[in-house]
Order: C-alpha cells, then sequence, then structure tokens
C-alpha cells in the first residue's frame, strides 16, 4: 500500500481544517467580510465539484454548467416571490428541476461528441439565460430580489452568517464525500472506463451512454444545489448568473485545481476566487493578469495545482 | 409589407456580418482544429480601433482602413505569440486559454479607452437614405454593410474556391497531413489564415461599430451566434457558415422585429415585450439544437473525417 | 469436439459493407460451428477486420444478416451483443490505459454480473469481481501482473490482457484479431499454447497472419480477398487449394505440410 501521508493531501487535510475553523477566525479578528468571501468560495467550490464529476471522470467537456447554478436559484427566487418560502419545498424542487434540465438537455447533447458536444451544452445554457430573461413576471433581465433566505421550520437560521456558512460547507464535504463515493462505485468504474476508451467499454458490455447521461444528471443536481444555496447567499438572483462566461469560469476552477482530481476543485476554486479577489484590490484590471495567468497555466501547467502538489509528494 | 422589406434587409445585412464572423472562425477551426473564442475580441478590438482610427484623422475611410490594418498585425501576433502553442492541443485547453485572452482584451480595453464605450458617428454621405424600389428608402450605410460583406464573401470564395492557396486551405480542412506531406509551410498558412479570419472580424466589428455603440464584451454575445452558425453549417464548411449566417440573422432580426406583436396577441403588451426578445434569441439556440440532434455533423460537413 | 451436425453458433448471410467505393465486405456468408477454432485468412486489406466488427458490431453492414445462437443480431449494438456472449479482442490493442490490468478485466466481468448502477459501494473491494479478474488473468499468465497499470505493461503483456478482457466476459464466441501481431517467437508460442487450451472451453475464430500458428491451430479456414470468400475447409483442404495457393499462400508463405 502507499502512504497516504504526502504533499497532497495534507495540503487538502489543512484546507478542510482551515474552512471548518474560518468562522472562529472571523470571530476572533471581527473580520466578517471573509467569512462572506468564503462563504461565497464554497458554494463555487461545490459547483466546481460537481462539474469535475462530468468533466474529470466523465469526459463530458460541458460548457454550460452556469446554467444550473440559475435554474436552482431561481427554482428557490420564484417560490419566494410566490410567497413559498419553506427550504424543505424550494430545495427539493430546484434539484429536481435542475436533474430534469440536465436529463433533457444531457440526453439531447450525448448523441454529439468532442467539441460539438462543448457547443450543444453552451447553446442550450444560452437558451435557459434567455428563457430567464424573458420571465417578466420575476424582473425579467434585472433578475429578481429574495426578501426572504429559506427557511427550515427553525432548525437552521439562514440569515445568521455563522449558520449558514456551516451550511454551504456541509454541502461542500457532503457532495465531495458523494462524489468520492460515486466514482469508485461500480457505476463511477464504469463511467471512468467511458471516458478511457468508449469502444472497449461497448464491447465488454456496457451501454456508454446510459452512464454518461446518469452521471450527467448526478452532476447537475448537485450544481442545482450549489445554485439554491447561492441565491440564499446573494438574495437575488438573475439571468447574469448563468451568462456563459459565468459557465466558463467554473471550467476554469476546475483546471486550475486539478481536473480529475476529488479535492482538486475546490482547491481551484478558492485560488480563482481569491486571487480575483487580492488582485482585485490591488487593481482595477484584475483580468489583465487572470487572462494571461490562466494562458500559463494551460500551457505549462495541464495538472493544476493537484497535479504541481502531486509532483512534490512523488519528488 | 415595407416593414417586411425593410426588416428582411435588416436580417440580412446582420447576417452578412454574422458570415464574416463566422467564415474566419469556421476556417481556423477546420484547417487548425482550433476553438478561439477570443474571435470575438478580434471583432471588439475591430470596432474600437475604428472609433480611435477615424476620430485621429478625421476621414471615415481612411480610419476604416487603418482598422483593418490594425486588426490583422493584431491577429497575427496573437497567433505568433500565443495561439500557435495551443495547436494540438484538446479543446478544452484551446477553450480554456482563449477564454483567458477574453478576460484579458476585456479589461486591455476598459484601461486604454475606459469603461464608458465609443461611438462612431458617420459621414454624412453615409447618412442619407436610398430609395431602392419605388417607395422603400434604406439607410445608405446598411446598404454599403450589404454591398461589402457580399463582395468580401464573393471574393473569400473565389479565393477559397478558386486560387492555390485556397486548395491548400481547402486540403487543410479535410485532410491535415496532406498538405505537410506537399511540403507546404504549415505554419506560414495558418498564420496567414489566422490573420485573414481576424482581418474579417475585425471588419465584422467595424462595419457593426456605427449601428451600436462600441463597448466591452460586444464581442461575446455575437461569438456564441458565429458559434451557432458554425455548428449549424458544419465545421469547416464557408458555404455552410454563408448560408446559416443568412439564417440565423433573418430569424434573429425578424424575431425582434415581429415576435413582439404577435405575442401580444396572447400576452399582456409589458410581458410580450420582454418575452419576445428572449424567444427570438431562444429560436436561434433551439434551431442549433435540433440540427445537432438531426444532423450531429452540422448541415454541410467539410469533410467527413 | 466440433458439433458439425446441428445448427451453426454464428451464421452470417450475404454480408456486404462498403467505404466509399471498396466493397470491404462482399455478399459474404459463412457459418461458424459450436466447439470449432475457425481461422480467418486473407492478405491485408481483405476485409477481416471489418467483418469481425460487423459480427460483433462496432460497425453495422450495409445489407445481409448475422444469426447469433439462433438470432438475429445484425442491428444490435455491441453493448447488447457482449452481453449475449460475443466477445472480440482488437488488432490495434484497445484497453483502458488508466486503469490497472486487473480494473481492465474486473470491469468485463463487471459488465456481465448484473447491472452497474450502484453508486456507493466500493467496486474494487467486491470480492468475486476480483477474483475472477485474478482468475481471468492467471488464464492468460499474468496472475503476478493486475496492480500494474496498462500504460506500463509491455505490447506483449498488452495482447495477453486484451485476451484476459474478453474472457472475462464468459463468451460462448471469441473473436480474435490478429492476437500475435507484433508479438515475438516466445510470445508468440505461449499464445498459441494458451489459445490450444481455449479452444476445448470456447468456440473461436481466430484472424492472423501467421500461418504456422493458423494450420496448427484450426479446424477449419475461410479464406477473404477482397471482402469475399474465395475459399473454406479443413487446412489440408486450403493448403491443397490452387486458387488459394495463386491469391495468398503461394506467393508469401511457404507452408510446410507438416503445418
Ligand atoms: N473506417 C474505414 N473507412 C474507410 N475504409 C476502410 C475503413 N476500414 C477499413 N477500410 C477499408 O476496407 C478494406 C478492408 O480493411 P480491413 O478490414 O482492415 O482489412 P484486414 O483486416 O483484412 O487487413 C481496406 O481496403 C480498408 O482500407
Ligand atoms: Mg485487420
Amino acid at each position: 500500500m502507499k502512504s497516504h501521508i504526502n504533499v497532497r493531501n495534507v495540503v487538502v487535510a489543512l484546507v478542510a481544517l482551515g474552512l471548518l475553523l474560518l468562522p472562529l477566525y472571523s470571530a476572533v479578528t471581527g473580520n466578517i467580510f471573509i467569512l462572506t468571501l468564503f462563504t461565497r468560495i464554497v458554494i463555487f467550490a461545490l459547483a466546481a465539484a460537481s462539474l469535475n464529476l462530468i468533466m474529470g471522470y466523465g469526459g463530458m467537456m460541458s460548457f454550460g454548467h452556469a446554467a444550473y447554478l440559475g435554474i436552482g436559484g431561481y427554482a428557490v427566487g420564484i417560490l419566494a416571490y410566490e410567497g413559498i418560502g419553506s427550504g424543505f419545498i424550494q430545495w427539493p424542487v430546484a434539484l429536481a428541476a435542475s436533474a430534469l434540465y440536465a436529463l433533457v438537455i444531457g440526453a439531447l447533447s450525448l448523441r454529439t461528441r468532442g467539441v460539438y458536444f462543448i457547443m450543444i451544452t453552451l447553446a442550450f445554457a444560452q437558451m435557459a439565460y434567455y428563457i430567464a430573461s424573458g420571465l417578466s413576471r420575476y424582473g425579467g433581465d434585472d433578475g429578481l430580489t429574495i426578501y426572504k433566505r429559506s427557511t427550515f421550520g427553525g432548525l437552521i437560521d439562514l440569515s445568521n452568517r455563522v449558520q449558514f456558512y456551516y451550511l454551504c460547507l456541509f454541502c461542500l464535504f457532503g457532495g465531495v464525500y458523494l462524489i468520492w463515493r460515486i466514482i469508485n462505485s461500480r457505476f463511477g468504474m464504469v463511467v471512468r472506463g467511458v471516458r478511457s476508451n468508449e469502444q472497449r467499454m461497448q464491447a465488454i458490455g456496457f451501454h456508454a451512454n446510459r452512464y454518461r447521461l446518469v452521471c450527467f444528471v448526478i452532476s447537475g443536481t448537485i450544481c442545482g444545489l450549489a445554485g439554491a444555496l447561492l441565491a440564499n447567499n446573494t438574495d437575488f438572483i438573475s439571468p447574469a448568473g448563468m451568462y456563459w462566461t459565468r459557465s466558463g469560469e467554473l471550467m476554469v476552477m476546475v483546471v486550475f485545481g486539478g481536473m480529475g482530481s476529488l479535492f482538486g476543485p475546490v482547491l481551484g476554486t478558492i485560488v480563482f476566487l481569491l486571487l480575483e479577489e487580492v488582485l482585485s484590490q490591488f487593481t482595477e484590471y484584475w483580468a489583465l493578469i487572470m487572462g494571461p495567468l490562466l494562458l500559463l497555466i494551460v500551457l505549462f501547467a495541464r495538472g493544476g495545482i493537484m497535479g504541481v502538489l502531486g509532483r512534490f509528494s512523488r519528488g | 409589407m415595407l416593414v417586411l422589406v425593410e426588416q428582411s434587409l435588416n436580417g440580412l445585412q446582420f447576417g452578412l456580418l454574422l458570415f464574416l464572423l463566422a467564415a474566419g472562425l469556421t476556417l481556423v477551426f477546420g484547417i487548425m482544429d482550433f476553438v478561439n473564442l477570443a474571435h470575438g475580441s478580434l471583432y471588439m478590438m475591430g470596432a474600437y480601433f475604428a472609433a480611435t482610427f477615424v476620430a485621429w484623422t478625421n476621414s471615415f475611410i481612411l480610419g476604416i482602413l487603418l482598422a483593418l490594418g490594425a486588426t490583422l498585425l493584431l491577429g497575427i501576433a496573437l497567433e505568433f505569440i500565443a495561439l500557435r502553442h495551443l495547436y494540438g492541443r484538446d479543446h478544452l485547453d484551446q477553450v480554456l486559454a482563449t477564454f483567458g485572452l477574453i478576460l484579458f482584451f476585456n479589461d486591455a480595453v476598459r484601461l486604454i479607452w475606459g469603461p464608458a464605450g465609443l461611438s462612431l458617428p458617420l459621414p454624412a454621405w453615409l447618412t442619407v437614405p436610398v430609395q431602392i424600389v419605388p417607395g422603400v428608402f434604406y439607410p445608405a450605410y446598411r446598404l454599403s454593410i450589404i454591398v461589402v460583406a457580399l463582395a468580401v464573401a464573393a471574393l473569400l470564395y473565389i479565393v477559397v474556391m478558386r486560387t492555390r492557396i485556397g486548395m491548400l486551405i481547402r486540403a487543410g480542412a479535410s485532410n491535415r497531413e496532406m498538405i505537410g506531406a506537399l511540403g507546404i509551410n504549415i505554419k506560414l498558412l495558418f498564420t496567414l489564415v489566422f490573420g485573414l479570419g481576424a482581418a474579417l472580424a475585425g471588419l465584422a466589428g467595424l462595419m457593426q461599430a456605427p449601428i451600436l455603440t462600441v463597448q466591452i464584451g460586444m464581442g461575446e454575445n455575437i461569438l456564441i451566434l458565429a458559434f451557432v452558425i458554425i455548428v449549424i453549417g458544419g465545421i469547416g464548411s464557408i458555404r455552410g457558415a454563408f448560408m446559416a449566417a443568412i439564417f440565423v440573422g433573418m430569424i434573429d432580426t425578424l424575431g425582434r422585429a415581429f415576435l413582439p406583436d404577435l405575442l401580444r396577441m396572447v400576452l399582456s403588451s409589458a410581458a410580450a415585450s420582454t418575452a419576445a426578445p428572449a424567444l427570438s434569441s431562444m429560436l436561434i439556440y433551439l434551431l442549433m439544437a435540433i440540427v445537432l440532434v438531426v444532423r450531429p455533423e452540422g448541415l454541410f460537413p467539410a469533410a467527413k473525417r | 469436439m466440433v458439433d458439425s451436425s446441428g445448427d451453426p453458433l454464428l451464421r452470417v448471410e450475404n454480408l456486404v459493407r462498403s467505404f466509399g467505393g471498396i466493397k470491404a465486405t462482399d455478399n459474404l456468408s459463412l457459418d461458424i460451428l459450436p466447439g470449432e477454432l475457425h481461422a480467418i485468412i486473407g492478405p491485408n486489406g481483405a476485409g477481416k477486420t471489418t467483418l469481425i466488427s460487423q459480427l460483433t458490431g462496432q460497425l453495422m453492414p450495409n445489407s445481409g444478416a448475422v444469426h447469433f445462437a439462433g438470432r438475429d443480431v445484425t442491428r444490435l449494438p455491441s453493448y447488447q451483443r457482449s452481453r449475449l456472449g460475443l466477445a472480440r479482442s482488437f488488432q490495434i490493442t484497445s484497453l483502458l490505459p488508466d486503469f490497472t490490468a486487473a480494473d481492465n478485466v474486473a470491469l468485463a466481468a463487471q459488465a456481465h454480473d448484473g447491472h452497474s448502477f450502484r453508486f456507493w459501494g466500493a467496486a474494487r473491494k467486491e470480492k468475486h469481481l476480483r477474483d475472477a479478474a485474478q482468475a481471468a488473468l492467471a488464464r492468460v499468465g499474468l496472475a503476478q501482473r493486475g496492480d500494474v497499470p496498462v500504460s506500463e505493461l509491455s505490447h506483449g503483456e498488452q495482447r495477453e490482457l486484451e485476451l484476459a478482457v474478453a474472457l472475462a466476459t464468459k463468451p460462448q464466441l471469441l473473436l480474435l484479431d490478429e492476437p500475435m501481431a507484433g508479438l515475438g517467437v516466445t510470445e508468440s508460442a505461449r499464445m498459441v499454447a494458451l489459445l490450444k487450451e481455449l479452444r476445448k472451453e470456447v468456440t473461436i475464430v481466430l484472424v492472423e497472419h501467421d500461418m504456422e500458428a493458423v494450420f496448427a491451430l484450426a479446424d477449419r479456414i475461410t479464406v477473404l480477398v477482397y471482402g469475399r470468400v474465395i475459399a473454406s475447409g479443413d487446412p489440408d483442404a486450403i493448403r491443397n487449394n490452387e486458387e488459394v495457393k495463386r491469391a495468398y499462400l503461394g506467393e508469401q508463405h511457404a507452408v510446410t505440410s507438416h503445418g
């Protein structure tokens, strides 16, 4: 057996610990901003982890993942607007709507491969974007303010910063754990096998697309949860949040961290959003640095952060 | 009736602009197998260059020619510095790297020209309405866009179909090894094609500039439309791009013009005016989805690989 | 062992498949009997791989029919044919390169062990999958190599693994596309010995260029040229067939009479 103590795992453990203790730090130092920032980071990390499930393990390069953030968010926002404030209704609806959307567009998109798949997922997400812009009752282009966060019958108070943060963190850790179980299960082995060599998997008796589709739906559903969290975090939902550049950012987070590594997307999201935050404090023009950095990472550090850490682990 | 003629011409004009953008994209894609999201940035840069150079030189024509040259050079420089290292990489890498370039260009423009956006005023001789058929007037500028774009399309067709370099381009689109075997300097050919694509994108951007405001992010929406077009048309196919572009231009324009009235028959007025543009935009993506489902290789696949 | 009295296990009728202008399979008919080892030979480009692919479902024929165990499978996708008991190896090694040898075989066993919509338990810890994989690996002489990633196996080992993967699906009919391609002398000899064992258990269609191996192993031989069967029969008949000599054997292989 290989030793489990290596640079990579130590970093992951430290980051997880850091995330757990963050509210403590925030309370001691009185730094509320960092808690808000990290709530956002944790939510996006969940979205990135879900994208990694299909990109990294399933080989499906979806360029439309922001759609689920929007669908999950709109489910919460619309229900709240219509007077249904209970999270016990809002959240299952958010998950079900995301799953249904994933099922439909997945069934259609998976007929194509390669760059056509990238494009068709993008096109469907844009469609979702325009549908949202057309919802005049719910603010159209301008979006919809959510006046009251989801309620859970007094079990947990989402307006409480610390409670909300821990709920998000629970969802993230739960999501990553779920993904870990999935990728090592029978189902996960099949999905990864299909990514590795589809023809071979078909030849030994697997209906590749059926497994791909289920994986696609699971991923979309998890991302829909992130969408419900995000809507509660920003108290607002608008089509802009599902624009294609948002899907691009999610891809970047995954690749930053290391595609196909379990915790990579979490690290990638932390680094991406922190970098954005830090750079934008120095200069208004942070993308002047972020853009070329992305190019360099693609050119020279394909495994992302996890790949680099992995090199340390071996060396 | 008059409105229909006018809107159809608008649709044609928009479709031709889309074609200019899509042609470069589909050539680069077909030949280098390269997905270039930054193509929309070149469109934006064309518009910004035009607005700047026209203001500097005080001449519309001179400014536009300078802008065209500048976009061409920018495209070649971009290919030379960054993009050629991405040929042969998988599409995801290309998507991400050029996504980075979009971020870069947007902020570079904000830094240089500020966040407000520019306008490109037309010279007086281009603002007069022209009578195209008795009783139907159409703005001279829009008409000239149609003429210029058609001319460029025809030129492109001749270059691709009738010349040696076009032969190489077509050969490259269907069989990449073959042009290598012919002993052609592929690197040079790629740079050239990329420059050509950049110039076409720039041309589309600068021609659009007087109609819309010149602003950051203007290339992004239209880039996605261009991608939709090349996917519908079949990647690598100029003819497919042309047909699909006209089609998409028409749907988009006519949808925006007439859907509100149609929807008003079933919806309240306010709801209709929100829903109509959304619906007409959606129609395009719906069309693409249908094409991909029915014919995953596009309507006019350039070559069966 | 060969049962020539009853129905054939596989029946191919008037199969046609063309690529552009080329007819890679040209009105081809063929019977495979239960229990036999049936070799298919022919020059490069004769359409052997194309035929195998139509039998196992990677390619669809333009016309004609394929019956397997009494069932029309002509239009079935490959994964369904695998379920029915058709397994193949690929001429160009086709494995899961990011996985270990044992994973490759275990997945083949898993495909034939109920459905795989199980999302929770760790597949690598399922003992009967591991055991099945280990058995198939041992069968081809890779018992010690289970934990090695495919990309680190030698070419010869990868060819053996191809076979183990096919075996793990518990096939009724095994179609092997040039299993000895690229193997050295000792590796080839090992493969021949292995096939000699396997033929006792399973019906085999063997595409192979190594004539010595073919004549040593085959019950019957079919010769393909330009997608057509030019001869079919037992090894002696093929050896002495004038057309075969002219078209194929005569020019490139001096086949000795003791095989
Ligand atoms: N996918 C394909 N596309 C076009 N032609 C093909 C394809 N596959 C095989 N062929 C052609 O079909 C013929 C038979 O090929 P193949 O079955 O590979 O022959 P063999 O396995 O006997 O060497 C050859 O002429 C080959 O060029
Ligand atoms: Mg062959």
